[in-house]
């Protein structure tokens, strides 16, 4: 197996005026390609502090943080952008899509920020929007699009640079629960397909469809395990092969 | 990244973002507008005096010294130099006979009077008496016909040649050589035409003619003031020739040593000096309102510039959080006010191109070079990235988080 995360003793502190808030509290973690992990956590667990960190928005106090080899905890501003840009494909809540332009130059604005040619960057983001079942809604903007479109927009988006890490935030919060599911269906397929993704949200209904489930509270881990429903799954599957 | 790439991404956003504003874009871009519009129309005018100033000056010899009563542009009351007293023939032929550093010389007096041709009247017609020396004085050319003769100038014959301006009236679609024409009441032939020599600030050269000085004089009387025009031998050593002219004068007008002149030696350097600090001080001003106007547009775009960032901060959280670096985002920024400006200044060429047709056609023949296009266009660059700045610095900067978080 491959790390493609890495979190070592893992300290953040902010200062509020005289007063430092220590949000993150040395966190360990390691995930490994392909790995598809939900983290969980009440709101002020840090677990946005935590995502934020993992996502390169962000740089821990101390500690290190190994993406895909590289240090980031030692990036400056520049190197961070470009780590978001190839490393990171971001899925967020509230989709976060530019309204002014439609899906197609919405998917390819990645491409434009790693420097690639008009051509090859409209071939891949018509890849990535085919990929998602939105082959017929590329010349669509954002306003004329159902949320579950939006938010394949926005997974076609994370996915057009073949980033190490999908990273997604409340990926079904302002969705409806069939919408949501179609969506965490998606996800089930890009990690069959090979994608790592990390899962960041506070419901448990959510966190289920991932194999792994971390639990952050008062900004250290409390409990890091496998998500027993999907390993029963996962047997089944294989007793069902050896049965054949 | 590319760095032309990125422009180009950045200019298709830019305009992206100012036609989703286009009321507000126009608004922001009105200073600017204006601010050029001044600079060209500006521009334009004083190039228009200009070209009037040196055709005109042209008509008035470099190489030539002005014996006068009058300082062009002297210090003293009007009164002092009325007083004076008249310069006179005996002046002139006293000069004649001493200088050594003219190359040639000649007296001028001047009045208005009315000319006739059949039915055809011209009012207030400049006559200038002289002699035959004017031409090569005043290195006069001819465009049709011919100067007057020695013989013809001493003899006092009536013999007329007419500007331009007279020609045009009289003789519009006809050959004006050998015709008889009326100055007050005495007849003159035509011999030959003057070429035209344009006009100054409504003073022109061409409506005048030119008779014998000897008639001159027995026509309108000797009262009168001449000028003695004196042609240098070399125009490289003017001041010698200045100095000599001045010191024959204050002989034959009878001044003792350390008296005060009574006379002055006017040259068109002084004319041109005295042009020169008229049309700077108008360059100054209209420098200066322009000036204020662009950075009053300046300040406009700027504050337009910062609303926009704000406004579009989560934009730039989402823009970075993909992968835009900080001088991608400066980019975009100072793209988009750059390209308002631009706009702007495209628009106020545009606004004071038939501005500038309507001063070519009504007050002065002037014409929009090209390099105040040029110019135009570097301003509106200049001052689009002047005000585009601060506000695409501070986009630039902004966390990442933070500006995702904004709503």
């Amino acid at each position: 197996m491959e790390t493609v995360i890495e979190l070592k003793d893992i300290f953040k502190t902010y200062v509020m005026g005289m007063e430092n808030l220590t949000v993150l509290k040395g966190v360990n973690v390691t995930i490994e390609r392909n790995e598809y992990v939900a983290i969980m956590g009440p709101s002020g667990s840090g677990k946005s502090t935590l995502m934020n960190i993992i996502g390169c928005l962000d740089t821990p106090t101390s500690g290190d943080y190994i993406l895909s080899g590289n240090n980031v905890s030692e990036m400056d501003d520049q190197e961070l952008a470009e780590a978001r840009n190839k490393e990171i494909g971001f899925v967020f809540q509230t989709f976060n899509l530019l309204a002014r332009i439609d899906a197609l130059h919405n998917v390819e604005l990645p491409l434009v920020y790693s420097g690639m040619k008009k051509d090859e960057r409209i071939e891949k983001a018509e890849a990535a929007l085919t990929n998602v079942g939105l082959e017929d809604r590329m010349t669509h903007k954002p306003n004329e699009l159902s949320g579950g479109q939006r938010q394949r927009v926005a997974i076609a988006r994370a996915l057009v640079n073949n980033p190490a890490i999908i990273l997604a935030d409340e990926p079904t919060g302002n969705l409806d629960t069939k919408t949501g599911e179609e969506i965490m269906a998606l996800f089930e397929t890009l990690h069959a397909n090979g994608n790592t993704i990390i899962l960041v949200t506070h419901e448990e209904d959510i966190a289920k469809h991932a194999y792994r489930i971390i639990k952050i509270r008062d900004g250290e881990i409390e409990s890091d395990t496998v998500n027993p429903n999907k390993i029963k799954k996962a047997e089944l599957k294989a007793k069902e092969v050896i049965i054949d | 990244m590319n760095f032309f790439l990125e422009i180009k991404e950045s200019f298709v956003i830019a305009l992206q973002a100012i036609t989703a504003n286009k009321m507000r874009s126009v608004l922001a871009a009105l200073g600017i507008i204006i601010g050029i519009t001044a600079v060209t129309i500006m521009q334009t005018a004083i190039e228009g005096i200009n070209r009037a100033f040196n055709n005109s000056i042209a008509a008035v010899g470099a190489d030539v010294l002005y014996v006068q009563k009058f300082e062009w542009f002297g210090k003293e009351d009007w009164n002092v130099y009325k007083n004076r007293k008249d310069i006179k023939m005996s002046n002139f032929e006293f000069l004649q006979k001493n200088v050594q550093s003219a190359a040639s010389m000649c007296p001028s007096v001047g009045s208005s009077r009315t000319l006739k041709y059949g039915d055809l009247s011209l009012e207030n017609v400049f006559v200038n008496g002289t002699t035959d020396e004017y031409q090569a004085t005043l290195s006069v050319n001819m465009s049709d016909g011919r100067f007057m003769t020695k013989r013809e100038s001493d003899g006092g014959y009536p013999v007329v040649m007419i500007g331009a301006d007279v020609k045009k009236a009289f003789f519009e679609n006809s050959n004006p050589i050998g015709k008889a024409i009326k100055i007050g009441n005495y007849n003159f032939r035509v011999i030959g035409v003057v070429e035209k020599q344009g006009s100054l600030l409504g003073m022109s050269f061409d409506n005048r003619v030119i008779i014998p000085i000897e008639l001159f004089f027995k026509l309108y009387g000797t009262k009168r003031s001449l000028s003695i025009n004196v042609k240098a031998a070399d125009m490289g050593n003017m001041d010698e020739t200045k100095e000599e002219v001045g010191a024959w004068m204050k002989k034959t007008r009878k001044i003792p040593y350390g008296g005060r002149d009574d006379f002055g030696i006017n040259q068109q350097e002084a004319f041109k000096s005295t042009y020169e600090s008229l049309t700077g001080l108008i360059k100054l001003i209209g420098t200066m309102i322009t000036m204020l106007a662009l950075i009053v547009g300046s300040i406009g775009i700027a504050n337009i510039m910062f609303v926009t960032v704000k406004e579009r901060t989560k934009e730039i959280g989402i823009r970075k959080a993909i992968g835009a670096k900080r001088r991608a985002i400066l980019m975009q920024f100072l793209i988009e006010s750059v390209t308002i400006c631009l706009l702007g200044g495209i628009i106020g060429l545009l606004i004071s191109l038939p501005i500038s047709f309507l001063i070519d056609a009504f007050i002065l023949p002037t014409a929009i070079p090209l390099w105040i296009v040029f110019l135009a266009i570097f301003i509106s660059i200049f001052f689009g990235v002047l005000s585009g700045f601060f506000p695409a610095y501070s986009a630039a900067k902004m966390d990442p988080v933070d500006a995702l978080r904004y709503e």
